[in-house]
């Protein structure tokens, strides 16, 4: 997986960075798919990906641990803390486990949008 | 390159596996032709299915790891046909597929032997996940079960049986003995005695001449005319290679079966391999998975040009049946000629070792190992590397006798080439190579190495080695938390005492790097609030919890929480009873009482438990803190206030004590329990703290523990008044919360203390370290400073905010989350 070009992208706006806890994540709906949005207050960065985790089909990621794992970004899952990386989704515990999806996040002012494809 | 796979076993996925690896999926074309439903299993593991692993936990890998490598996987559809001239296979299904070279993986199947009556209702055999489901289906309706074959696998399946609750089994075994192509008599005879202690009933040299029952089978004949009642019968004589497509596409095949290869793993059609336990070579079927993993990287490589060779390959075994200890190693039955034995037979213990050593008394040649097979994969290692022996080979057998050498030791001796784990071909040097570039956890080498990624078997000597190699390294071993934090949980706690530091960020501005992780995060947070019991969930903290701290509940199956209200002794009221009962049926909520005298509500939405918890508080209840590492329940007997036994009071005792220590923080739960007379109705001597009554007083006991390795708690203190117990019991807890490492039980800590009991009595009794009023006073500011977290969230219109599920939508809910119906209560809806 690599970066998504931000041509084919369209920017939906979250929610207020106030409202997503420092160091923690929120979940955020859009349609009718669930995203996880991240803050990492130290490095002042953002992240999103899918909130399913897809070991056990379970919408949880967002109530998850992040940290680092030799300096990448990570969460891990409430129910059975596999880790995720959050720069390209790879499951950090289990290669057989499947990738998380990653969306890109922009944050202008005060204000947190997350990009998803589109058509 | 287009390669076509049949068969997709361990052997065909690991094949799999290494042929991606080794191209980097590049230039190559894979497809796979499976005839199980399911994708390749852990088969070694197979029995595990009855101990609670699914389908999806024995998988080697998901259906995703096929298909984002390219692999086209045809499931439930075998190949039927092999057209060796314009080299294409067709499947049962109709689908053509052409191959520059073919692999079979076909493996092999249960044998059967042609007694009559062997189609009857009732006849398993055990191979495959679907053997074990229809197993699974059938053994509720059976009273006896009985297996036929005494070997390694057919053991595995008695103790199946017996795990599915078939209360009487059988094992019938043609030989004389148990094992005979692994184990000499006399461990036979030992194993015989362990087994029966296990439940199991064995018949030796017993012939099978009939399987009796109108339908569905009701019994065995034997040869000599005796019969045995059964309900079920399990057939495990032997295996037999999967040679059939071979056989009708003309290549060669072994009058025993079995698909003849040469050293290249090739059949007698170049463009065909055949790997696993259908390949025939040099006139051996090798039917363990390490072989067959050597046989795929073998093939692999050649298909890709490298000159790699399969020359046989080592036996050894050691027999997985919990309970029992059985391994066998080299060669086990060495003849006077070939060498000498010596053998330590313990009939009392049930242990039998023998080991075969060269004439010349330098070489290990092999050997045999009942009832205590912990030294096996190092003298597994000391006779494949032909290490040579000491000058009293008896002392590889009984370890040194005078002065204790350090389990493990014998590590180091092994050469470089020394293949440590034989599933995936790794050697001693590759491990150590790999700690040395910085690997220094177990699971950090795994991951690098793959060692002991497959049966597990040598994890204990991986863990050996990267001690021996960091040591060597001149690395002091130190029980650090993390990656972020160089320190050991007792001195993160000293440090963060002194600098009175208050917040996760300040600890790792102070004494960390990185950003933290799920393992230091709870550790540190723990740390925090045992110190200083401030409200774990203030900005900044609140992220540094658990998850189940976080949200102030346990999650459960389906994302949903539990709610578990304080129940002080277990004693309740009515009217809180019926406050209870109200506030599940307002939110529809599955109730039960636990295993802690109190009550679950269970299937609480997270928006939902801010309002659950308001109109609980409402009623004078507060937080149970089921999902801390806190203080749980203290249990209690109904004790001298209605009993006629009872010698005090004991449930106002208990109340007194779980009020006092409840909200505290540890390094893990804490339970506690106290019964009113010896009788011991609360089962206090199961707890981390428990304390019984007695004529004079009361006796305290300590470090007892439930789970998975109970353990009995240990009198401290005997006869002490009341508050002389709530002074011990003050400095034993704060003790332990200091000292003890992340997520140690109170037992596991005392295990590992030294000096043990003795010395933790010094400690608390006799004040050795002089800390006793300073352990005390630390334990009274935290009771000093409890507050309910639950009503702090619910009178904070801030923190409640954080229990929505949508950030955007916070009154929605999860609409995901699913539930069903059981004797009219919800339940979870099934994972998957
Ligand atoms: C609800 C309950 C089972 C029941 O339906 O009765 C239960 C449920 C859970 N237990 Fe338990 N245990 C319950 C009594 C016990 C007992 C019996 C007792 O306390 O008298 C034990 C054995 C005693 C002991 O702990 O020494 C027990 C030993 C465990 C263990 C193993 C601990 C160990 O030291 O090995 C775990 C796992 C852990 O804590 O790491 C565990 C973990 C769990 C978890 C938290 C698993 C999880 O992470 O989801 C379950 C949470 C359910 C929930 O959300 O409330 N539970 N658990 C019981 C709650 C008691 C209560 O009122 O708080
Ligand atoms: C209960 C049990 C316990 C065991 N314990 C151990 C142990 O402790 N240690 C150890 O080393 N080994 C153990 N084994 C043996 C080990 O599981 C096997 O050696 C290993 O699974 C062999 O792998 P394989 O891929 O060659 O064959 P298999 O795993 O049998 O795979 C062959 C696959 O090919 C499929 N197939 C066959 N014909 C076709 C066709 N025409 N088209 C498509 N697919 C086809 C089969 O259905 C099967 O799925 C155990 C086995 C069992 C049953
Ligand atoms: S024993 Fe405890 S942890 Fe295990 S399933 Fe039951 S409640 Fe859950
Ligand atoms: S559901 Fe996420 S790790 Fe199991």
């Amino acid at each position: 997986m690599s970066t998504i070009s931000t041509t084919d992208v369209t920017w939906f706006f979250a929610c207020k960075t106030t409202d997503v806890p420092t160091n923690g994540g929120v979940c955020v709906k859009y349609k009718d798919e669930q995203i996880a949005l991240f803050y990492f207050t130290r490095s002042d960065t953002w992240y999103a990906t899918q909130n399913l985790c897809p070991h056990r089909r379970q919408m949880a990621l967002s109530r998850g641990m992040t940290g680092t794992h030799a300096g990448e970004p990570k969460v891990a899952c409430p129910f059975h803390k596999k880790t995720f990386s959050l720069k390209d989704g790879r499951c950090l515990t289990d290669e057989h486990e499947c990738a998380l999806t990653v969306y890109p996040v922009r944050i202008e002012d005060d204000r947190v949008y997350i990009g998803v494809n589109a058509y | 390159m287009k390669i076509v796979v049949i068969g997709n076993g361990m052997v065909g996925y690991k094949f799999c596996e290494k042929i991606v690896e080794k191209t980097n999926n590049e230039g190559l074309e894979l497809v796979v032709f499976g005839e199980e439903p399911l994708p390749a299993y852990d088969r070694v593991h197979l029995s595990e299915f009855f101990s609670g692993k699914s389908a999806a936990d024995l998988g080697m890998a998901p259906l995703e790891w096929y298909a984002s490598r390219n692999i086209k996987l045809h499931l439930g559809d075998p190949v039927q046909q092999i057209d060796r001239l314009h080299k294409t296979v067709l499947s049962y299904k109709g689908i053509t597929e052409h191959y520059d070279y073919l692999v079979l993986a076909t493996g092999s199947a249960a044998f059967v032997p042609p007694i009559p009556g062997i189609d009857k209702k009732g006849v398993f055999l055990y191979r495959t996940i679907e053997d074990l489901e229809l197993m699974q289906a059938y053994a509720p309706q059976a009273r006896k079960g009985t297996v036929i074959g005494g070997g390694l696998l057919g053991l595995e399946a008695a103790k199946a049986l017996l795990d599915l609750g078939v209360k009487e089994t059988h094992v019938v075994e043609f030989a004389p003995r148990l094992m005979p192509r692994q184990i000499d008599e006399q461990g036979s005879l030992i194993l015989q005695s362990k087994l029966e202690k296990l439940g199991l009933k064995i018949h030796t040299s017993k012939n099978t001449s009939d399987i009796l029952g109108e339908g569905a089978v009701t019994g065995l004949r034997f040869s000599d005319d005796t019969v045995l009642e059964t309900d079920m019968l399990v057939i495990s004589a032997g295996i037999s290679p999967r040679d059939e497509l071979a056989k009708l596409s003309g290549l060669e095949t072994g009058h025993r079966g079995g698909i003849v290869v040469n050293e290249q793993l090739q059949t007698t059609d170049p463009s065909i391999y055949a790997i696993g336990e259908c390949a025939l070579y040099n006139g051996m079927i090798y039917g363990l998975v390490a072989p067959g993993y050597e046989m795929s990287e073998v093939a692999a490589s050649h298909i890709l040009g490298e000159q790699k060779s399969f020359t046989g390959f080592d036996m050894s075994t050691k027999l997985k049946l919990i309970g029992v200890d059985v391994a066998s190693f080299g060669n086990p039955f060495v003849s006077p000629e070939q060498g000498s034995s010596i053998v330590l037979e313990d009939t009392m213990k049930g242990i039998y070792k023998r080991i075969n050593i060269s004439p010349d008394g330098q070489h290990l040649l092999g050997g045999i190992l009942v009832g205590d097979a912990e030294a096996y994969n190092l003298l597994l290692q000391t006779c494949k590397n032909k290490v040579i022996l000491p000058p009293n080979p008896e002392d590889i057998l009984l370890g040194a006798r005078n002065g204790n050498a350090a389990p493990g030791a014998g590590v180091t001796g092994l050469p470089d080439d020394a293949v440590i784990c034989s599933c995936e071909n790794v050697s001693k040097l590759a491990i150590c190579q790999a700690v040395e570039a910085g690997n220094e956890t177990l699971d950090a080498v795994k991951k690098c190495t793959k060692a002991g990624t497959c049966c597990g078997g040598c994890a204990p000597m991986v863990k050996d080695l990267i001690t021996a190699t960091m040591k060597a390294q001149g690395k002091y071993i130190r029980n650090v938390v993390c990656e972020h934090f160089a320190y050991s949980r007792q001195e993160l706690l000293d440090l963060v005492k002194v600098k009175a530091l208050r917040s996760f960020d300040e600890v790792l501005d102070h004494y960390g790097h990185g950003e933290g992780c799920e393992v230091c995060k709870p550790v540190v947070a723990s740390i925090l609030a045992s110190l200083w019991n401030d409200m774990i969930l203030h900005k900044g903290n609140d992220t540094a919890q658990d998850s189940n701290d976080r949200y102030l509940a346990n999650i459960q199956k389906g994302g949903t929480y539990s709610v578990v209200p304080r129940v002080p002794g277990g004693e309740i009221t009515p009217e809180k009873l019926i406050v209870i009962g109200q506030v599940a049926q307002k939110y529809n909520l599955y109730t039960k009482i636990t295993g802690g005298q109190r009550i679950d509500l269970f299937g609480a939405h997270l928006s939902d438990l801010p309002l659950i918890w308001e109109e609980l508080i409402a009623a004078g209840f507060e937080s149970g803190h089921a999902y801390g590492k806190a203080l749980r329940t203290v249990k209690s007997c109904v004790g001298s206030t209605w009993c006629r036994f009872g010698l005090h009071d004991s449930v106002s005792f208990a109340i007194q004590i779980e009020e006092r220590y409840r909200g505290l923080r540890a390094p893990h739960k804490l339970k506690s329990a106290v019964s009113g007379c010896i009788r011991e109705c609360a089962e206090a001597q199961s707890k981390d703290f428990g304390i019984i009554a007695t004529e004079k007083g009361w006796n305290l006991y300590v470090c007892g523990n439930g789970g998975s390795k109970p353990q009995h708690a240990q009198l401290l203190a005997g006869d002490i008044d009341s508050e002389t117990c709530i002074r011990y019991i003050d400095r034993f807890l704060m003790f332990y919360i200091k000292t003890a490492d992340p997520l140690t039980r109170t037992a596991t800590w005392l295990n590992k203390l030294e000096g043990g009991m003795d010395y933790l009595r010094n400690v608390v009794v006799n004040d050795s370290l002089g800390i006793s009023a300073e352990l005390e006073q630390e334990m009274q500011l935290l009771v000093d400073a409890y507050k309910c977290e639950w009503k702090e969230v619910v009178e904070n219109p801030e923190l409640r905010k954080r229990f929505s599920h949508f950030v955007n939508a916070p009154e929605e809910k999860d609409p995901t989350v699913k539930f069903e119906t059981m004797r009219a209560q919800k339940k979870a809806a099934e994972w998957k």
